[in-house]
């Protein structure tokens, strides 16, 4: 496929991280080539939060990008910040529950998706990035639905945490069914 | 599919040198290094006969490497660039007193406190021996999380083989991001080259002696002396690079690390563009890879040197190639790093 | 006992004294009244009767304690100036099994090394530490040293120390006895027969507490430097009994073996 990049961006808390590691462990897991880069400093301690996931047939050279193939915007700075800067045709995922919906350009494939009203339902408001990632994986012709959800469930293994896969995978169909 | 990780830079560094035999390992936490320092604290225990220690400072930590080396032993430190400078008086006293030892610099934005973006800064400190006397450090700069490992796992042969301080010099986005990582094997103990001239207590020898220091200007010569003939050794037997299309291209840039793969998504850029630029990474920035650049610099009129500091390698670069080749640089300093896109509109200007 | 150095060769005389096995017969170069050479020879002894000669790695740095590893046959790491304690901690968690001293000065010790001094006294660092306390830098020409007395002349303190610009004389003895850490810390002088014999007792006691794995031992011991001073060496032990133990008492601070 080609180089395939998503910037990921919210508050601290929303799972930004996370979901973006589980992006590039679903890549991995297909053999593909992949990095992830977070946004590191002061700003994972409650400040915004963002990371990119790359996902590749070939080798990637850099790992941060001028113009994402996507965006995962989760609070209304993320999409201020980088909204501009998707590439031409390329997809933003908006959290409506917080974000206002885009205006500014015509030419990208907005999903507008109310994360938190999604994962309330769930009854677990830690997986709205799950809900988000669902969404993202329904406009992206090379990575299936099952694909991401296999990366979670490696993820949160490896993670010790396997007692959360069932919610998040509830929150990746969500997500995918909720997607327009 | 082979066996891979998605593992951190500072993860895969430590899991590395752990591989590599390292079992003392000793540092103090500083940003973009921390999770060297935390994936040590959990996995240097489990392995046989592993010391992990929390050190007291930045000092501590490279004296305790310094005690841990006089006794033979594989070991490491890690820091980022303001830790680095903070090590330098020791980094000083592991040449002069001939120990392998292995230290990591994740560089971050300076002088001073600086920021802790991605930065490399550093490299003068690095190749240039950063604290007082004369001595060079094996630099070693990875590009690719994997390459991290590898260096890392390499870095205590070399470090044992000639009897030196190694150094890492990677920079926070290669510490931070995660890449797959192919680990290496195990190194077994007898792999390890025995070291008669350790302090381990005198048994059935002479005492062993460990120290830097000679009075009267002859024997602390010979000393000098002698460790220059290892450099010239290592200058003739370990140096490493890659180039990446320099058969014909219209012109060279010339990176290390993070900048290097960087350029690598340039040249893709470059390439939709009907434009073909060549890559040459010094993989040892120290010893500096100049001959093989020197050869490379017939090719073509400009070899345009790129780097995250004001411009460091260049002078390298610029003792390297031959006289009429043009020697200009593109930096970005303070922690900012630069895109594909910025490094092919610098490109520009020369093609 | 050593047969290295004996006066008297004959074949039905029994020698009574000699050179511990731990050392050699190189000269000290010490000058003249200095007590670093009694303190060295006891730390030999005290590595003879322990038997220890082969397991020991000794650690010195620079000023008067520069040479250690000319004197003893043992092995011996020559650490940065004030950095003993961290190098002494990096041989020991490398060889655990293995009897590692640090022998440190005063500037060493309570000034350019405090924070890896202390802190290897409160890790409880199974280590022994010789602190040898003259009151000034020896070796590079008789400067202040933290431990410098009040009104104490130096050749930075011509004037004498004042507390005023200079704070008062370091007590990092007792300081290090308010840890949890430390297990043996001790305050020795080396002047008299029976003052040496008991600082021989604390020097074998800090190496068996790190043998028997009992943590660290801090042995401080009050040396004489007449030349500094500015002292014969009689009118220098007479400064070490009369003014130096004012401030710096002798005897067991903390005992926890």
């Amino acid at each position: 496929m080609r180089e395939y990049s998503t910037v990921i961006s919210g508050f601290g808390g929303q799972g930004v991280i996370l979901a973006g590691k589980i992006l590039a462990r679903t890549g991995m897991e297909r053999g593909l080539e992949v990095t992830w880069l977070p946004s590191y400093g002061p700003e994972m301690r409650g400040g915004t939060a963002n990371c990119t996931a790359i996902i590749s047939s070939k080798l990637i050279g850099s790992p941060i990008v001028d113009s994402p193939s996507a965006l995962i915007a989760m609070n209304p700075p993320s999409l201020d910040k980088f909204e501009t800067r998707v590439q031409e045709n390329g997809l933003i995922v908006v959290n409506s529950s917080l974000v206002d919906e885009p205006k500014g350009r015509d030419n990208i494939k907005v999903v507008n998706v109310p994360l938190n009203e999604i994962a309330k339902e769930i009854g677990n408001q830690k997986v709205i990035n799950m809900v988000a990632l669902g969404a993202w994986a329904k406009f992206v012709e090379e990575i299936s639905l099952q694909d991401v959800i296999k990366g979670m469930e490696m993820t949160l293994t490896d993670m010790g945490k396997e007692r959360f896969i069932g919610s998040n995978r509830e929150a990746l169909e969500k997500g995918f069914g909720h997607a327009e | 599919m082979v066996d891979k990780q998605l593992m951190r830079g500072n993860e895969a560094i430590a899991e590395s040198a752990i591989r590599a035999g390292c079992r003392n390992y000793f540092a103090y936490p500083i940003t973009p290094q921390a999770e060297l320092l935390q994936w040590m604290a959990v996995h240097m225990p489990e392995a046989e006969g592993g010391t992990f220690l929390q050190a007291e400072s930045e000092i501590g930590a490279i004296n305790m490497v310094y005690g841990a080396a006089s006794a033979g032993e594989r070991t490491m430190t890690s820091s980022s660039s303001p830790g680095v400078s903070l090590k330098q008086e020791g980094i000083s006293y592991l040449a002069g007193a001939d120990l392998p030892a292995v230290v990591v610099n994740i560089m971050r934005g300076g002088p001073g406190l600086g920021n802790i973006q991605p930065a490399q800064g550093d490299y003068f400190q690095a190749t240039k021996g950063g604290g007082h006397g004369d001595y060079r450090i094996i630099t070693l700069a990875p590009s690719t999380v994997p390459e991290a490992s590898r260096l890392t796992y390499d870095a205590f042969d070399l470090a044992d083989a000639y009897r030196t301080p190694v150094m890492i010099l990677a920079d926070g986005m290669i510490g931070q991001m995660m890449e797959p990582v192919e680990l290496p094997e195990r190194k077994p103990p007898e792999e390890i080259p025995p070291k008669p001239w350790a302090t381990t207590g005198a048994k059935g020898r002479e005492g062993n002696v460990i120290k830097s220091f000679a009075l009267g200007g002859e024997n602390l010569k010979a000393m000098n002396v002698a460790r220059f003939e290892r450099y010239e050794k290592i200058e003739e037997k370990e140096v490493r690079y890659e180039e990446v299309n320099t058969d014909n291209p219209d012109i060279i840039l010339a990176a290390f690390g993070t900048v290097a793969r960087i350029v690598k998504s340039t040249i893709r850029l470059a390439e939709e563009e009907g434009l073909e630029i060549g890559l040459f990474r010094p993989v040892t920035v120290w010893p500096f890879p100049a001959a093989r650049l020197n050869e490379l610099s017939a090719e073509v009129d400009t070899v345009l040197t790129v780097e995250m500091n004001a411009g460091q390698m260049v002078e390298d670069v610029k003792l390297a190639v031959r006289p009429e080749t043009e020697t200009p640089f593109y930096g970005e300093v303070g922690g900012v790093v630069p895109t594909p896109g910025n490094i092919l509109e610098e490109v520009k200007k020369y093609v | 006992m050593s047969d290295k150095v004996t006066s008297v060769k004959k074949k039905d005389m029994t020698k009574v004294v000699g050179r511990p096995d731990s050392m050699n017969d190189t000269q000290f170069s010490y000058c003249p009244g200095c007590h670093h050479g009694i303190i060295n020879r006891l730390i030999g002894e005290a590595i003879d009767e322990l038997g220890i000669q082969e397991e020991t790695i000794g650690t010195a740095p620079v000023g008067c304690s520069v040479f250690l590893y000319k004197w003893f046959d043992i092995d011996v790491v020559q650490p940065p100036h004030g950095r003993v304690s961290a190098v002494a901690t990096g041989i020991k968690r490398a060889k655990p099994k293995k009897t590692v001293f640090a022998y440190q000065g005063d500037g060493d010790f309570a000034s350019i090394g405090t924070n890896n001094s202390v802190h290897a006294a409160n890790r409880g660092e199974n280590i022994t530490v010789f602190f040898i306390n003259n009151t000034l830098y020896g070796m590079t020409g008789g400067e202040m040293a933290p431990t410098t007395l009040i009104g104490q002349k130096t050749t930075t303190t011509p004037g004498g120390r004042k507390a005023k610009d200079f704070g008062y004389p370091i007590k990092m003895s007792e300081m290090l006895a308010r840890l949890d850490g430390p297990t043996y810390i001790t305050r020795q002088a080396v002047y008299d027969v029976p003052r040496i014999k008991s600082a021989k007792r604390a020097i074998v006691k800090g190496f068996k507490n790190q043998i028997e794995e009992k943590g660290y031992s801090l042995i401080e011991i009050l040396s004489a430097c007449p030349i500094n001073w500015g002292l014969d060496p009689v009118e220098a032990v007479e400064r070490i009994k009369s003014e130096v133990e004012t401030v710096y008492p002798l005897g067991d601070i903390i005992d926890r073996g």
